[in-house]
């Protein structure tokens, strides 16, 4: 065609690179390894007046394989020793386990180092932008998790904070992550902030009064967390085994572990 | 004016004929982007004062049966025993790491040496440090041995860095055929803390027979190793034993031929 034409702008640019594809250039080595994976399980965190429970679900899969019935993803952060025994913050990690993993124990070293350097332990507000720098140091080849930090703020009261895998962060009274989290949100959203409960005969239509929002008692509160979790292990094949609670008071981390079914 | 700017400047079709691209073969840095000559499953099982950990001794290139006599368990100071599924290039690479490290662990004069926990950790992290340079070690690793505590200790590691640790463990083919023959026998940590080596040995050898008969990448000749804390007992010369395919010469046509 090119050979014909006088002008070759008539018929296009006739230029060696002019088909050039505007996405990856055909003749480069294909790439078949893919760094990331899912690990399936869910996490939940619910903030009280006075303390906050981050839970999570301790199943690992990979497919339609179970890795193992008992991997955590709930984590005491940046005690002083490695048992963590005197931990006031807790991370917990879904999605990619691997890149869990390593965001943890970066983040620990990192509150260990502060409390090293500063002599006091590190507060969840500062932990909480901390860890969202580290997970925006990736912005470009992420840590493939959801993570939730909870602890107690300033004043004594429940603190969680959520993430996106590059480090969007909100403080929230509660949060559901993972395989799960369209299961658990909109209980929780009904359970623990009351939404679409209105009390009875107050009115008809737009005129009914909504339901007083208080904060729920600690018993309460694991209950809920005992039925989302039931419930989740129900309805998704990525969650069950066990159920692992953490649970942040004034004086000190509390651990609670529960059977889930194994099926 | 010719608006396509990635023309701009470049030699004309009509004129010079297409560009060759032939030189520009030295692309980009080779990794492993697949495996080449491959391991199959590894199995191992906790028991009462030890782990059992068993691979056969294959090595695969695609469908062919290449290699048959490669040993994927490796010894690590007296404690740790090592299993190699996945890539065999890659387990000689490990295999030649894990050599200088105990060199470099020797070194330090005390009679500390690293246990199958603390082995574990650092395989891990040099699995995910080569997954995140997006150049990875192509293998499932099984660590088996001992803890600081001397308990049994069984963990996972493979090529994206995931890492976890169970009662039974099984990598590749395995996962899907020997984990729930092993389960059976040790359902959780609990369980596995009451069997002996005897039953132990004996659900590694018969999952190595059903891996044997349902995997079409395996083999009869296969390494067992019993890690306790009298030593390692490792066999790398077994064969597969009482396999059952005389009920095979009843079977005729694929539905109603007789003879």
């Amino acid at each position: 065609m090119a050979m014909f034409s006088q002008n070759p702008l008539m018929n296009g640019p006739n230029y060696s690179f002019s088909q050039t594809p505007s996405t990856a250039a055909a003749g480069n080595k294909e790439h078949s390894f893919y760094p990331y994976t899912d690990n399936g399980g869910s996490t939940l965190a619910i903030s009280g007046n006075d303390f906050t429970i981050i839970a999570g679900d301790t199943r690992s899969t990979s497919g339609y394989n179970i890795n193992t019935r008992y991997s955590p993803k709930v984590f005491k952060i940046g005690g002083t020793t490695s048992s963590q025994d005197d931990a006031t913050l807790v991370l917990s990690v879904v999605g990619f386990a691997a890149d869990g993993a390593a965001l943890k124990e970066r983040l620990d070293a990192i509150v260990k180092m502060y409390r090293y350097q500063h002599g006091k332990p590190m507060s969840v507000k500062a932990c909480a932008q901390r860890l969202s720098t580290i997970l925006y140091g990736k912005r470009f080849f992420p840590y493939y998790v959801t993570a939730i930090l909870g602890g107690l703020d300033e004043e004594g009261k429940g603190a969680v904070y959520s993430y996106d895998p590059v480090g969007s962060y909100e403080r929230e009274q509660c949060r559901a992550a993972g395989a799960a989290a369209s299961l658990i949100m909109p209980f929780l959203d009904n359970q623990v902030n009351y939404k679409n409960q209105y009390i009875p005969g107050s009115g008809e239509g737009h005129a009914l009064q909504e339901r007083e929002k208080i904060p729920l008692p600690r018993n309460e509160v694991e209950d809920l967390v005992k039925d989302a979790f039931d419930s989740a292990v129900e309805r998704h094949i990525e969650v069950g085994d066990g159920l692992q609670m953490l649970i942040i008071t004034k004086s000190g981390i509390e651990e609670k572990y529960l059977p889930l079914k194994k099926d | 004016m010719n608006h396509l700017p990635q023309a701009w400047g470049r030699p004309r079709d009509d004129v010079y004929g297409a560009y060759d691209h032939a030189y520009l073969q030295n692309g980009p840095k080779q990794h492993t982007q697949s495996p080449a000559v491959t391991g199959t499953s590894v199995l191992a099982l906790k028991f009462k004062d030890g782990v059992v950990i068993a691979a056969d001794n294959l090595a695969s290139y695609g469908s062919l049966a290449r290699f048959t006599d490669v040993k994927r368990l490796r010894k690590f100071a007296d404690t740790t025993v090592v299993g190699f599924g996945g890539d065999v290039s890659d387990m000689q690479y490990l295999d030649r790491l894990l050599n200088s490290l105990d060199i470099e662990e020797a070194y330090g004069g005390s009679s500390h040496t690293l246990n199958a926990q603390n082995l574990h950790t650092y395989l891990s992290k040099v699995m995910y440090k080569r997954r995140s340079e997006f150049n990875p070690l192509w293998n499932q690793l099984l660590v088996a041995g001992l803890d600081g505590e001397g308990k049994p200790f069984l963990a996972s590691a493979d090529l994206l860095g995931t890492t976890f640790s169970s009662p039974s463990l099984a990598t590749g083919f395995g996962a899907h055929l020997a984990q729930p023959l092993l389960r059976k026998v040790a359902f959780d940590e609990e369980a596995a803390a009451k069997l002996t080596v005897e039953e132990a040995v004996e659900a590694i050898k018969e999952s190595m027979k059903v891996l044997f008969y349902r995997d079409a990448r395996s083999l009869d000749k296969y390494s067992i190793a019993v890690v306790t804390k009298d030593g390692i007992d490792l066999k790398q010369d077994e064969k597969l034993e009482k396999q059952s395919w005389a009920f095979a010469d009843q079977i005729r046509g694929y539905g109603t031929q007789i003879n």
